[in-house]
């Protein structure tokens, strides 16, 4: 089926020009705490994707009876319960990954690219195209996850999900671990080398002063 | 103390911005300026150290596995945590529309200048991460807990006030354009985090 400009824009521009993490700064927790390792990346990028996509998707359908007084709390909660089904899905099929998340599960509530887009575009959109933003948003958020995660698992141990990819000579040969990339504020820094790449092609989106 | 040595070990330690990163989208937001970060800090404190006693309790006599015990032998089986997200996000929801009311009547410059953040700190990550912690950490008493909250609040009060005077000396630096605003800033905090990782392993 072909996908109307608008609907095509949904999708696409959470992709590069309006990137949850790299533009619209949301989404941030997240994606530092959880990607010292690929596996708990690529599961949370999902995470994230599947509760956007049908948030968007329930409050859309909602959006014309939702009085706006209590917005926020019929947001917050039909986020809270797609993410205790997200959560206790985890628990039962993924129990290891689902521990090495932790909180970051629950928090997925908070996780301010919900309801950024609840608020930004839910609210005044069909079905639809929300489903698409949602989708769009969840794999912009997703490859940043994936790509910081894939660097800090290499640089940081040596492997990629589990399978050692750094061969055994380079270690005899002297080549050491970076220990510095398995701490959080690595994460940090490699978004930050992530925003000056991206700005650098996209001069648009630099910002004026500090 | 046990209570002190939490608090010690909340605001340096498992400081809620530079260990965790939770509350990273309002910092980043809200650090250009110190007086509205600090504002909004004791929001965020005043905040915490009022839902986590609250959400101790309803963890520990409502939801937790076999906390209906009290009600009678019969209710000892139920396990009621599943609701945990929803009932933890809805009591500081409520909270935060509580915080809202008494800042717009006391101070109502401070009001206009949070603007939105106000009411965003109910989505703030380190509010709810402060209950989930709380649920995972599974503190002695009310009293652990609000200690808790009250050092967890002060730490994400310390971090913002920190990055907000950074900023405002940064207007006078060259930074590459590509990095200005955001780029800069996180690896401002990533530094910060770094300082703040001399912290680790110290016992009161």
């Amino acid at each position: 089926m072909a996908l109307s400009a608008k609907a095509k824009q949904a999708l696409l521009g959470p992709l590069n020009k309006n990137n949850p993490i790299l533009v619209q700064v949301l989404g941030i927790c997240s994606a530092l705490a959880v990607t010292s390792k690929l596996e708990p990346s690529l599961v949370m990028a999902i995470a994230v994707t599947i509760v956007t996509a049908f948030g968007n998707v329930i409050i859309s359908l909602l959006r014309k009876t939702i009085p706006n007084r209590i917005r926020i709390i019929v947001q917050l909660v039909v986020v809270a319960a797609l993410v205790t089904i997200v959560s206790e899905v985890l628990k039962a099929f993924a129990y290891d990954v689902n521990k090495q998340l932790s909180v970051f599960v629950g928090l997925i509530v908070t996780n301010c690219i919900l309801m950024g887009r609840l608020e930004a575009f839910a609210l005044g959109n069909g079905p639809w195209p929300s489903f698409l933003d949602g989708i769009g948003n969840g794999l912009g958020y997703g490859w940043i996850l994936v790509t910081v995660g894939f660097f800090r698992e290499l640089l940081g141990s040596g492997t990629l999900l589990g399978y050692k990819v750094i061969p055994q000579a380079a270690y005899s040969a002297g080549y050491e671990n970076n220990g510095l990339m398995m701490l959080a504020p690595m994460a940090l820094i490699l978004v930050a080398v992530i925003i000056w790449v991206h700005r650098s092609k996209n001069k648009d989106l630099q910002e004026g002063t500090n | 103390m046990d209570a002190i040595s939490l608090i010690v070990r909340s605001i340096f330690v498992d400081n809620m911005i530079f260990a965790y990163f939770l509350g990273m989208c309002s910092y980043l937001a809200v650090s250009k300026n110190v007086k509205t970060a600090f504002g909004l800090g004791i929001a965020v404190t005043f905040v915490l150290v009022l839902t986590l006693p609250i959400n101790y309790m309803l963890e520990n006599y409502v939801l937790k596995a076999g906390a209906l015990a009290w009600l009678g032998p019969q209710f000892a089986t139920i396990d009621l945590s599943v609701f945990s997200l929803l009932i933890f996000i809805a009591v500081i929801a409520s909270f935060v529309q509580l915080v809202e009311m008494v800042v717009e009547k006391f101070s109502p410059s401070l009001y206009a200048s949070l603007g939105i953040f106000l009411p965003l700190i109910a989505v703030n990550c380190a509010i709810l991460g402060g209950s989930l912690f709380m649920q995972q950490r599974e503190f002695a008493n009310v009293g652990m807990a609000t200690a808790y909250g009250f050092g967890s609040g002060i730490g994400w009060l310390l971090a913002i006030l920190g990055m907000a005077a950074i900023r405002e000396k940064l207007e006078y630096s060259h930074v590459p354009k590509p990095l200005k605003g955001l780029g800069i800033t996180f690896i401002i905090t990533a530094l910060m985090a770094i300082g703040f990782m001399s912290f680790s392993g110290i016992n009161i």
